[in-house]
């Protein structure tokens, strides 16, 4: 077995209010192997995001780390100093956010972000970096990149700004890239150039990649595993095929249900009643109980743990059971 | 970018005409100017005489011709009250107002730029509640009181700078300077605090309140997330996001400081335009009134100037609008 490029355990993410502490992120563990592709799915608000900002450092205050580990290449990252960890972001860790629009400094050309950031975290000269600043331009698809490189942001399309974030995440070829819903705010049609092109680098470049998104589509094009999240806590993480084609936690089978089958006509879509919980109003036991419809009464009293069943890890009492009853 | 320019100062050119007619329609308004010049002695046909030679017998529109363009070459008349030459008055005034104003942008922009950064960026440590706490201050407490308060503690009590005055003045040419004199520079300390404090404090609550917004960005969070140090996020990408706003309240304020600096000057009794406009309302002294008038909007409109110009140095989105208007156009 390899050793996991990144290793979350136990994370708990918290925010305390004034109306109490809000848990944002319950008791994740997952991790990630050397150039694999990880999805996180989940409805807005199960945590995915969070999780995502609590491995890079960057969670908003008063967002806090509460408990648990995070590991990277064994080390732990998540009680570094700012400097130190900032060393991290960028260099080891990356990241790319959902908005392009947003994500790029209006007042400086793209090129001047790059080099900074080259610059930044490696000894090359102005030069040098400007030089690798045209290569990854061009890299991400960027056509004409040696006069591209002075443009500033507003001059390029949405799907043109992202390909620049992906140059800028990127840059110094981090070991992990954290894709936070890097496709939401494009363009259906640019979506799928986008993934394919995050794909191949990262392939490329033999760099792992946290896919948070909220799109089963996505996940099943470019993930090798997948994680569901719910109410800030991981439902059930395995194989992608495995959880796409025999997804296990009721939550999921909702999920699967809900996506639109082309050829199956015009067959309604399953839904799945309810919307997820609100942080202040989790309930006890499953927090998935007041929506699924095969609870137990344990599932009202006591919180279930992942427990492995086949290639997938879920945490439901059903198969809980199961493996205590076999 | 040239034709925003030329655009620009045809603009500027017609908001001065407009200011020149008001200026001039002070004269028309304020009774006959020949009356305020001559003895009661003076008969009819002397004054008469007297209009003519002025001009007053002209239609008005050549009056205002000859008005415009005497202003164009710095020339208002002579001053009815001190029958002197109103330009001379003015280059006289002029560099104590000059210096006095530019000294206090100056030190409300230095003092005030960093203050708004640090309560922007430590927003709930103790000295940023301390600056936001004095910064009420010093936008309620009204200018003549603080001069007074700061003549009472200073030159009453402690004796350390002079209550009153330029101190020692040098001449360069055509510039009277008290900035190359050590009783200069100290006359000088606590009128430009007073004229400043309230824009320091302006622009303090200014860079603060958009410090807090251009932080919560996405491109500051991108920027941290590139393991970019905190000085090239902070002031790098943040501070730089916040110039525009702050260069055209700076710029207008630099405006008011020139114009309004008469409440200061007052109170110090620094010997600068400002007194010479009070004491010309004082005494009806039209000629100084419109002189006064074109100048500060000249500079309001210089300054405008400026500051648009500065925009486009700092924000590309800008540049680029008018290069593209140009390329399809």
């Amino acid at each position: 077995m390899v050793n996991p490029l990144l290793e979350v355990k136990n994370l708990r993410v918290e925010f305390p209010t004034r109306r109490g502490v809000l848990t944002a992120v319950d008791d994740v563990s997952l991790h990630i192997n050397p150039g694999e592709v990880l999805g996180v799915v989940g409805e807005s608000g199960a945590g995915k995001s969070m999780t995502g900002a609590a491995i890079i450092g960057l969670l908003e205050p008063p967002g806090q780390i509460a408990a648990g580990e995070i590991l990277l290449e064994g080390r732990r990252i998540d009680n570094l100093p700012y400097e130190q960890m900032r060393r991290i972001r960028g260099r080891e860790i990356g990241a790319i956010f959902q908005d392009p629009l947003t994500s790029l400094n209006p007042l400086y050309s793209v090129g001047q972000q790059l080099i900074e950031t080259i610059q930044t975290h490696t000894e090359m000269t102005y030069a040098q970096a400007r030089n690798r600043a045209v290569e990854l331009l061009s890299e991400v698809g960027i056509p004409a990149p040696e006069r591209r490189i002075d443009s500033y942001p507003h001059q390029f399309s949405g799907g043109m700004r992202q390909r620049v974030v992906i140059a800028l995440a990127l840059c110094v070829n981090p070991k992990l890239i954290i894709a936070d819903e890097p496709t939401t705010a494009l363009d259906v049609s640019i979506q799928a150039q986008i993934i394919a092109l995050l794909k191949r680098l990262c392939r490329e470049h033999g760099t792992a990649v946290m896919l948070v998104t909220h799109d089963m589509g996505v996940i099943a094009e470019a993930a090798d595993r997948v994680a569901v999240m719910y109410s800030g806590r991981i439902a059930e993480i395995g194989p992608v095929r495995q959880v796409v084609q025999q997804p296990k936690h009721p939550y999921t089978v909702g999920l699967m249900g809900s996506i639109p089958i082309i050829d199956q006509g015009d067959e309604r879509l399953t839904q799945i009643d309810g919307a997820m919980p609100r942080l202040t109003e989790i309930p006890s036991g499953c927090a998935f109980n007041p929506r699924c419809t095969q609870t137990i009464e344990r599932c009202f009293t006591e919180r279930p743990n992942l427990v492995q069943v086949g290639q997938s890890s879920v945490s439901c009492w059903h198969h809980d059971r199961e493996k205590t009853d076999a | 970018m040239l034709a925003f320019i030329v655009r620009r100062l045809i603009q500027s050119v017609v908001v001065m005409f407009f200011v020149a007619m008001l200026a001039f329609a002070m004269f028309r308004f304020v009774g006959d100017p020949v009356h305020q010049m001559v003895g009661i002695e003076t008969s009819l046909e002397e004054r008469e005489a007297l209009r003519v030679k002025l001009g007053l017998r002209d239609p008005i529109y050549v009056q205002f011709a000859r008005f415009v363009g005497n202003a164009a070459t710095g020339e208002f008349g002579i001053s009815y009250q001190h029958q002197r030459l109103v330009s001379d008055m003015i280059r006289e005034r002029m560099p104590a107002t000059l210096e006095l104003s530019i000294i206090s942008a100056l030190f409300s922009l230095f003092v005030g730029v960093p203050m708004g950064v640090y309560t922007g960026l430590h927003r709930h440590g103790w000295l940023s509640k301390v600056f936001m706490t004095a910064s009420l201050i010093g936008i309620s407490l009204p200018t003549f009181l603080i001069g007074i308060l700061l003549i009472f503690v200073f030159a009453v009590l402690l004796g350390w700078l002079p209550s009153f005055g330029r101190g020692e003045v040098v001449e360069l040419g055509f510039w009277r300077t008290g900035l190359l004199t050590v009783s200069g520079l100290k006359a000088l300390i606590m009128p430009a605090f007073t004229l400043g404090l309230f824009q320091l404090t302006l622009i303090m609550r200014l860079v603060r309140a958009e410090m807090l917004e251009v932080l919560r960005t996405d491109y500051i969070k991108f920027a941290r997330a590139r393991g970019l140090t905190n000085r090239a996020v902070n002031f790098g990408h943040a501070l730089k996001n916040t110039l525009v706003p702050v260069i055209t309240i700076t710029g207008l304020q630099l405006g008011s400081i020139i114009a309004f600096a008469i409440i200061t000057e007052t109170v110090f009794q620094w010997p600068g335009m400002g007194l010479m406009f009070l004491q010309a309302i004082q005494n009806v002294d039209i000629p100084i009134m419109a002189a006064y008038l074109i100048m500060i909007a000249f500079f309001f409109v210089a300054i405008n100037l400026i500051v648009d110009m500065l925009y486009y140095v700092v924000d590309p989105r800008l540049r680029v609008d008018v290069a593209k208007a140009h390329g399809h156009g």
